[in-house]
């Protein structure tokens, strides 16, 4: 089944999550795939956890069955926890290292490097990425959803090319941010690519 | 994409669309005339971009005080001979439906189209009840679209259909179509164009009491004219394409019945799990396509009806074989095949055509010990009010008032209703004991305060209190209720993303409107307590509600601040922690609980991006430990 890919993507409301899986989405119908994708609105606005699903090639149904992601691409550490429904062996886990403490809550907020720990202990590729540093690097700590789009495009079985999604981000986000998102997603890219 | 291309494309431009984009498209291609709406998720985009592109595609827009209003608009609009089109959650439908069960005995001239978005698993709703219901207890013809592309389609069609048999038609649509995005290739666009200088064409009403006012003499004839048109119709539901069978192989023992969002998840676990049977799929499900159902029967064995919320095709079904004497098994909610509530998914469905099945294999994985624990332990995010958020002020005040007045959290009912406010339901404030509906927290205060000798604080936003609370006043001063109602007017109606309401000057078209007064509405209504305060005064806000509470009457207070949400507000600088005098007591932190003031490393820190300058937690401290930035 060539061309069918899964990304669930997740974070906390203001990040960007949602547009930057229009744009991936966007970028697979200019490719001539097939492409749906879901999003939750509402109540999850008011900082609370949000979540997109977006499967390219042939399906009909927008929501990723457990453990069928070929992409867990999270905003933010504990929100991967989250999302691990969604993973299997095979699924590549791309987080961002920079926590965002939920507020009211009486749980403490376990140690970023113990997640990554226990993560490598049950999965094979396991890759964190410094993104909001590198976000910040790029311009903007905004340009974060940017970073975690060009780690993205850097998976070997992501069946978009990076062009295609750069197209599709510059159709999407206004002209004076391009340079920043430019920078963004190719420090992004590298930091996976290597 | 820019929102413009909704009304700029041309047939067989392709564009990623959310469903709620898509409707907007359909509506822009019927020519459509005359929208109006109540925001409520999932549908509330609609309204958002209606609200922007209206006057480019010729519509006039307006964003109605309730779904009511915005059916009665369109009704009307349709009455005329334009095409109308209103849109609203769920259970918006139910605050329309007094009006909404006789437009389908008065019927239209113009299409009429009324969608109704189903929140299965209520991410944003209060239950699940499910739109299809309406359709056959109006007897109203529905259509069940899937996916985008049929959003846009079946929108388009809903209006055709409405001007040919002279009904209006409902569109069903859940959560996960609503917003889902995908790939919708745009049709022709009706020209909708008028050369009146406020866009939108004018269509004119012919008079015919026999045709549009429901007196006895009249309506007993409307309702044998729209039981004429459902049997006509019920033809067209048994050959419609939309209600067609995708052959995925050649089965004649299993078969599935689907429709909407559920319909795709049936396809998808059939195609990826190789098995070999038909599905017949429902687009237009009401009224129901029997002989179609029949036909799809009659050489199966066993049939699986793939539905969320309610067992209506299931039923329907079952109906088909007694009266066709078929020997058929039917698999659903009703034996325990598929739950009764619930959104589902493909591994839902898998589970449930498993039962019978048995093609899945268990591919249970082990985890590490740590793993297992990290998932239980992870700290939860749920929705809270924002940092500067006018609401916590109100609610951390009327705690303290309570307090300082000596009573006890058991001792005062808080009456709660449908908005951000509602977020007001978690500690530390505890706000909301008890929530029917929208407007429901005035009719609440009403019976508490005559059942109970406990105090009751009933808070309705100033949209909601727009919506349905102003009727309920009005009951209560004449009733003479004793509560104390707080409106929480953010300038906005915040919790569906900003729309504007009658309390601010401007309407759903962006011109300038006139502003309607909750302070003057509460006066007219009778209230002798009538108080608008600056929630942001603490010491305003806690003597306003001992003042309140000491009456025997309905009173009113206003608290009247902006939504922080709202653009283009002049920010005021980040609140300013003075270490030296931190007392480390964590009131502002386990009393207040804003999201900008956290406790990290056993320090007090307040995050300055997103601290709003409310400066309600400088009151809150007795130490001086936070003072106001510059």
């Amino acid at each position: 089944m060539d061309n069918h890919y899964s990304i669930y993507i997740c974070g906390v409301g203001g990040q960007g999550i949602i547009k930057t899986s229009t744009i991936i989405g966007e970028a697979a119908m200019n490719q001539g795939l097939d492409v749906v994708m879901s999003e939750i609105h509402g109540m999850s606005q008011r900082g609370g956890s949000v979540s997109t699903e977006l499967k390219i090639g042939g399906y009909n149904s927008s929501i990723i069955p457990k453990q069928a992601a070929d992409m867990l691409l999270s905003f933010e550490p504990i929100e991967t926890i989250r999302g691990l429904d969604k993973v299997n062996s095979q699924t590549k886990i791309v987080y961002n290292t920079h926590p965002i403490i939920p507020s009211s809550t009486n749980k403490p907020y376990p140690s970023v490097d113990s997640i990554t720990k226990t993560l490598k202990e049950n999965y094979k590729h396991v890759l964190p990425i410094e993104g909001t540093k590198l976000a910040i690097e790029a311009g903007s700590v905004l340009a974060l959803n940017m970073v975690l789009l060009g780690a993205v495009t850097a998976d070997d079985k992501f069946p978009l090319t990076k062009e295609s999604v750069i197209d599709a981000m510059k159709n999407n986000l206004k002209p004076k941010f391009h340079e920043m998102n430019l920078k963004a997603i190719e420090s992004g890219y590298k930091s996976i690519k290597g | 994409m820019n929102l413009k291309e909704l009304v700029t494309g041309v047939s067989g431009d392709k564009q990623f669309l959310l469903g709620n984009e898509a409707a907007v498209r359909g509506v822009i291609e019927a020519g459509v005339s005359i929208a109006a709406t109540y925001p409520g998720t999932p549908s509330s985009e609609i309204g958002n971009i209606l609200s922007v592109l209206a006057k480019d595609a010729n519509i006039y827009f307006e964003f109605s005080t309730n779904e009511k209003v915005a059916m009665e608009v369109a009704a009307t609009a349709a009455a005329s001979g334009l095409r109308s089109f209103t849109f609203m959650k769920h259970v918006g439908l139910n605050a329309s439906a007094d009006s909404f069960m006789t437009t389908a005995y008065s019927g239209v001239n113009g299409g009429m189209v009324i969608l109704s978005a189903d929140d299965p698993s209520l991410f944003s709703s209060q239950n699940e009840q499910d739109t299809r219901n309406y359709a056959k207890l109006a007897n109203m013809p529905i259509l069940e679209p899937s996916n985008c592309q049929e959003v846009k389609d079946m929108v388009k069609y809903a209006f055709d259909l409405s001007e040919q048999f002279k009904i209006p038609v409902i569109v069903r649509t859940t959560t996960r179509v609503s917003h889902m995005r995908g790939i919708v290739e745009f049709g022709d666009v009706a020209d909708n164009s008028s050369n009146n200088e406020d866009h939108w064409k004018r269509g004119h009403f012919n008079k015919d009491p026999s045709k549009y006012v429901p007196v006895p003499q009249f309506a007993g004839d409307m309702h044998i004219r729209l039981w004429d048109k459902i049997h006509k119709i019920n033809e067209l539901t048994n050959q419609s394409e939309f209600n067609r069978e995708v052959e995925l192989a050649d089965n004649k023992k299993y078969g599935i019945i689907s429709s909407s969002s559920a319909y795709n998840y049936a396809h998808d676990v059939c195609k990826f799990n190789n098995l070999d049977f038909n599905i017949l799929k429902l687009g237009f499900s009401y009224p129901f396509p029997n002989e179609k159902v029949a036909e799809f029967l009659k050489d199966l064995d066993e049939v699986f009806i793939v539905e969320e919320v309610d067992p209506i095709i299931e039923r329907d079904t079952l109906a088909v074989i007694g009266k066709e004497k078929l020997d058929v098994t039917v698999h659903g909610k009703l034996d325990g095949t598929f739950p009764l509530y619930h959104e589902f998914n493909s591994d839902i469905v898998a589970d449930g055509l498993n039962k019978i099945l048995n093609f899945q294999e268990n591919t249970e994985i082990k985890y590490s010990p740590s793993l297992e624990k990290l998932q239980e332990d992870i700290p939860s995010r749920a929705p809270v009010l924002c940092a500067g958020c006018p609401h916590r002020a109100m609610y951390y005040g009327i705690n303290i008032a309570i307090e300082e007045m000596g009573l006890k959290p058991a001792d005062v009912v808080f009456a709660s209703d449908i908005g951000c406010y509602t977020l007001g339901i978690n500690p530390p404030y505890n706000a909301a004991d008890y929530l029917l509906s929208m407007g429901s927290s005035v009719g609440d205060g009403c019976g508490f305060s005559v059942s109970t000798d406990q105090k009751v604080a009933s808070f309705i936003g100033d949209s909601t209190f727009f919506h349905s609370g102003v009727s309920p006043l009005i009951n209560a001063v004449h009733n003479k209720h004793n509560f104390v109602l707080t409106v929480l007017d953010n300038r906005i109606t915040a919790m569906t993303g900003g729309q504007p309401n009658p309390g601010i000057p401007i309407d759903g078209m962006g011109d300038e409107a006139p502003e309607v007064s909750i302070r003057k509405l509460a006066l007219a209504c009778g209230c002798d307590y009538v108080r608008v305060i600056n929630p942001f005064n603490l010491d305003q806000v806690v003597k306003t509600y001992k003042e309140a509470f000491e009456r025997d009457d309905t009173a009113v207070i206003i608290s009247k601040a902006p939504c922080t949400l709202i653009k283009g507000l002049t920010k005021k600088p980040p609140v300013q922690l003075v270490e030296k005098n931190c007392n480390n007591c964590d009131k502002c932190v386990s009393e207040l609980a804003c999201p900008a003031i956290s406790k990290v490393n056993g320090k007090i820190t307040i995050d300055q991006s997103q601290c709003d300058g409310c400066n309600v937690c400088i009151q809150v401290c007795k130490y001086g430990a936070l003072e106001a930035g510059r």
